[in-house]
């Protein structure tokens, strides 16, 4: 009988293989898909509140995260079958004029991790592109990156466009490192991440706000 | 005209004696058009600024000159008023001047009409620097060797050069395609690859053009850094994001590839935020600027007091053009820059053992408590730098580095002489062993990476690969 707390510290571990083979392991013995996600979730959970106390680093996180991908990869079509799907989407990307994306990627990978549906554009994104994937993708959450201050005003100029389309229940993550709190109370948005580690929990607490 | 450069290959050191390398001093020195002498006994401060918020653009481009007259100013009053014997002014563009050269000349010429007016009316010397972005990676993946990225970015070389811009210099990006995984995954390979294969090939290829163009301005090619690898690298760790020991040894890999804007005709001083500059003077024996604790408006380091142990200009990175109570924080900046150069012009003036007393208090204040600073010592920097020299070619010189780097700082940890926490040590472990299941022969390596690393992120060609 499988155990799913030896899948999850087969995730936490990074250790694909046998992830994969107890995710199986657990679907061939009828275990019940929400149940194997939450054990993966939870997993996550765990190595990014390690992650926030500096307990591992991020390549740490970084093939756990791997290791969850190819479990979910797995399972994912008992969890089409089920109608289990991500309780919202989250669109993110760095903005106009900015390529760095590092801090992205990591938040990216963060919300993946809690089970987010997660639609990356990259860098160098315009308003109109984050405006229009937002709407594509029905996106409740839009996270937006910015590592230089002379890119500060294309983050404005984005959350205004959001702003002014009206989309119901979207919610504005802000982060980066020239980035504050103050900022983001100043232009709009709805949060300030100031790091990847508090992003997932960041969202959570809009979600049912 | 070859479009790649024949680099000379450094054989031996320039300066293979740690109490041989200190700031202020270079074999090689580098004297510019008003006669100051970079390396030849004086440090001097070097101040770069930037601009608050705002977008750039030709609506803007009006009152953006208007702050840089401003700023150019305010701070040449006040090295005036300080009575500082130099100083090196960098204009680092932001992209859209870059894609706009004009913009940067137009720029260029305030500042250098600021500085020879100080010049003429106060005898102040002075040389400007400027750097203009590799806007190259805008586009995705990258086109390296061609198109209008590169086209505006000799421009803007060229025409700021000609309008009295003195050293040229650049952040180039070669090989970044791949390393900020590399470095998220602390993949030493990867950033070998990234460095010492696709970096060095880019810098051939870059550096001989900067160079050409230095020459038909009567410019002088200064050198590049490793800042988008190397300190990406470092701000990860300050952030706790990936280990020290990691952001350590990528810095001794840096040099490998820095190094290569020498071998293709720069003659220094190199650029500020090389904190592998150090390895670079002791291979070249040309004056390098550095950065440390006065750079903290731009970004915070583990170097703050080490970084000016061989310093010949002393920098502040970058700082906004933004009003503190003291006054406009250039303005600020060329203070305090000016306070420690006369700190450290006073101690050479005092003699060699002197300038030795202090480099070493800068030395140890930092060492034992950064690996990062641990390999930037001027020992340790030169046996990395000896380890660079001695190898058969660029992809020997990055392992030979890296793994001289692992023992540097194992040695170190063993010894008492630096500090590191648990979960760092077993680092060192993974690195040397990442190392040594290298292959030996660099297209046996370049094989194997190119099954590994994601190419659709970089042109291939534009690699000679």
């Amino acid at each position: 009988m499988v155990n799913l707390q030896n899948l999850a510290d087969a995730i936490k571990v990074g250790n694909r293989a046998e992830a994969t083979k107890l995710t199986r392991q657990a679907i061939d013995e009828t275990v019940g898909a929400k149940e194997i996600l939450e054990a993966m979730v939870g997993a996550m959970d765990e190595i990014g509140k390690k992650f926030q106390r500096n307990e591992v680093f991020v390549p740490e996180m970084l093939i756990a995260s791997r290791a969850m991908k190819e479990s979910m990869a797995v399972l994912e079509p008992l969890l089409v079958k089920a109608g289990i799907t991500p309780a919202f989407t989250a669109v993110i990307g760095t903005v106009a004029g900015d390529l760095h994306d590092i801090g992205k990627n990591l938040v990216a990978m963060m919300w993946k991790g809690a089970n987010f549906g997660v639609v990356d554009l990259g860098t160098n994104v315009s308003p109109e592109k984050f405006l229009a994937a937002a709407k594509e993708h029905k996106a409740r959450v839009v996270g937006l990156s910015a590592l230089l201050t002379t890119t500060m005003p294309a983050m404005k100029q984005t959350v205004a466009a959001l702003r002014a389309a009206n989309l119901p229940g979207l919610k504005v993550v802000i982060g980066g490192a020239p980035i504050t709190q103050e900022f983001a109370a100043e232009i709009g948005a709805d949060a300030f991440a100031p790091d990847a580690a508090s992003a997932v929990d960041m969202v959570r607490k809009l979600m049912v706000a | 005209m070859s479009d790649s450069c024949r680099p000379t290959r450094y054989q031996t050191l320039a300066i293979s004696n740690p109490d041989d390398l200190y700031f202020g001093t270079a074999p090689r020195p580098v004297r510019t058009r008003q006669g100051m002498v970079i390396g030849g006994g004086v440090v001097y401060p070097e101040l770069n600024f930037t601009l608050p918020p705002i977008s750039v653009e030709q609506s803007t481009h009006g009152r953006i000159c208007q702050q840089y007259r401003e700023i150019i100013t305010g701070a040449l009053t006040r090295a005036v008023e300080l009575e500082t014997p130099g100083v090196v002014i960098e204009f680092e563009t932001l992209p859209p001047m870059t894609e706009n050269p004009q913009w940067a000349i137009d720029i260029t010429k305030i500042l250098v009409d600021a500085m020879e007016g100080a010049h003429a009316k106060h005898g102040l010397l002075s040389a400007l620097r400027i750097t203009p972005n590799d806007t190259r990676e805008f586009i995705r993946p990258p086109v390296m060797r061609s198109g209008q990225k590169w086209d505006d970015m000799l421009a803007t070389f060229g025409g700021c050069a000609a309008a009295g811009a003195e050293l040229l210099s650049i952040e180039s990006v070669g090989g970044k395609e791949v390393h900020d995984d590399a470095l998220t995954m602390c993949d030493l390979p990867q950033v070998i690859f990234a460095l010492c294969v696709m970096g060095v090939r880019d810098m051939q290829f870059l550096w001989t053009h900067v160079s050409q163009i230095a020459k038909r301005h009567r410019a002088i090619s200064a050198g590049d850094t490793a800042c988008g690898f190397g300190n990406t690298a470092m701000v990860l760790a300050e952030q706790k994001l990936i280990p020290r020991v990691f952001a350590a040894v990528v810095r001794a890999v840096t040099a490998v590839r820095s190094l290569v804007a020498y071998e293709c005709g720069a003659v220094g001083p190199g650029k500020d935020c090389g904190y592998e500059n150090p390895i670079l003077k002791a291979i070249t024996g040309y004056p390098m600027a550095m950065e440390g604790k006065t750079a903290a408006c731009a970004h915070l380091s583990p170097l703050g007091n080490i970084a000016a142990a061989t310093c010949d200009t002393w920098s502040n990175e970058s700082v906004q053009n933004i009003r503190l109570l003291g006054g406009m924080a250039p303005t600020c900046y060329m203070e305090q820059l000016i306070y420690d150069c006369r700190l450290m012009n006073r101690a050479l003036a005092h003699g060699r053992e002197s300038a030795l007393m202090l480099q070493g208090w800068m030395v140890e204040s930092d060492e034992g408590l950064d690996p990062q600073a641990y390999v930037l010592a001027p020992d340790h920097a030169i046996a990395i730098a000896r380890s660079i020299v001695v190898s058969r070619d660029y992809y020997t010189a990055g392992k030979t580095a890296a793994l001289t780097a692992v023992g540097l700082i194992r040695q170190g940890f063993r010894s008492g002489r630096l500090k590191l926490s648990a979960r760092e040590e077993p680092w060192l472990e993974t690195m040397q062993q990442a190392v040594e299941e290298l292959p030996d022969r660099e297209s046996t390596f370049i094989d194997q990476m190119m099954g590994v690393v994601d190419t659709s992120k970089f042109v291939a060609k534009d690699y000679d690969l």
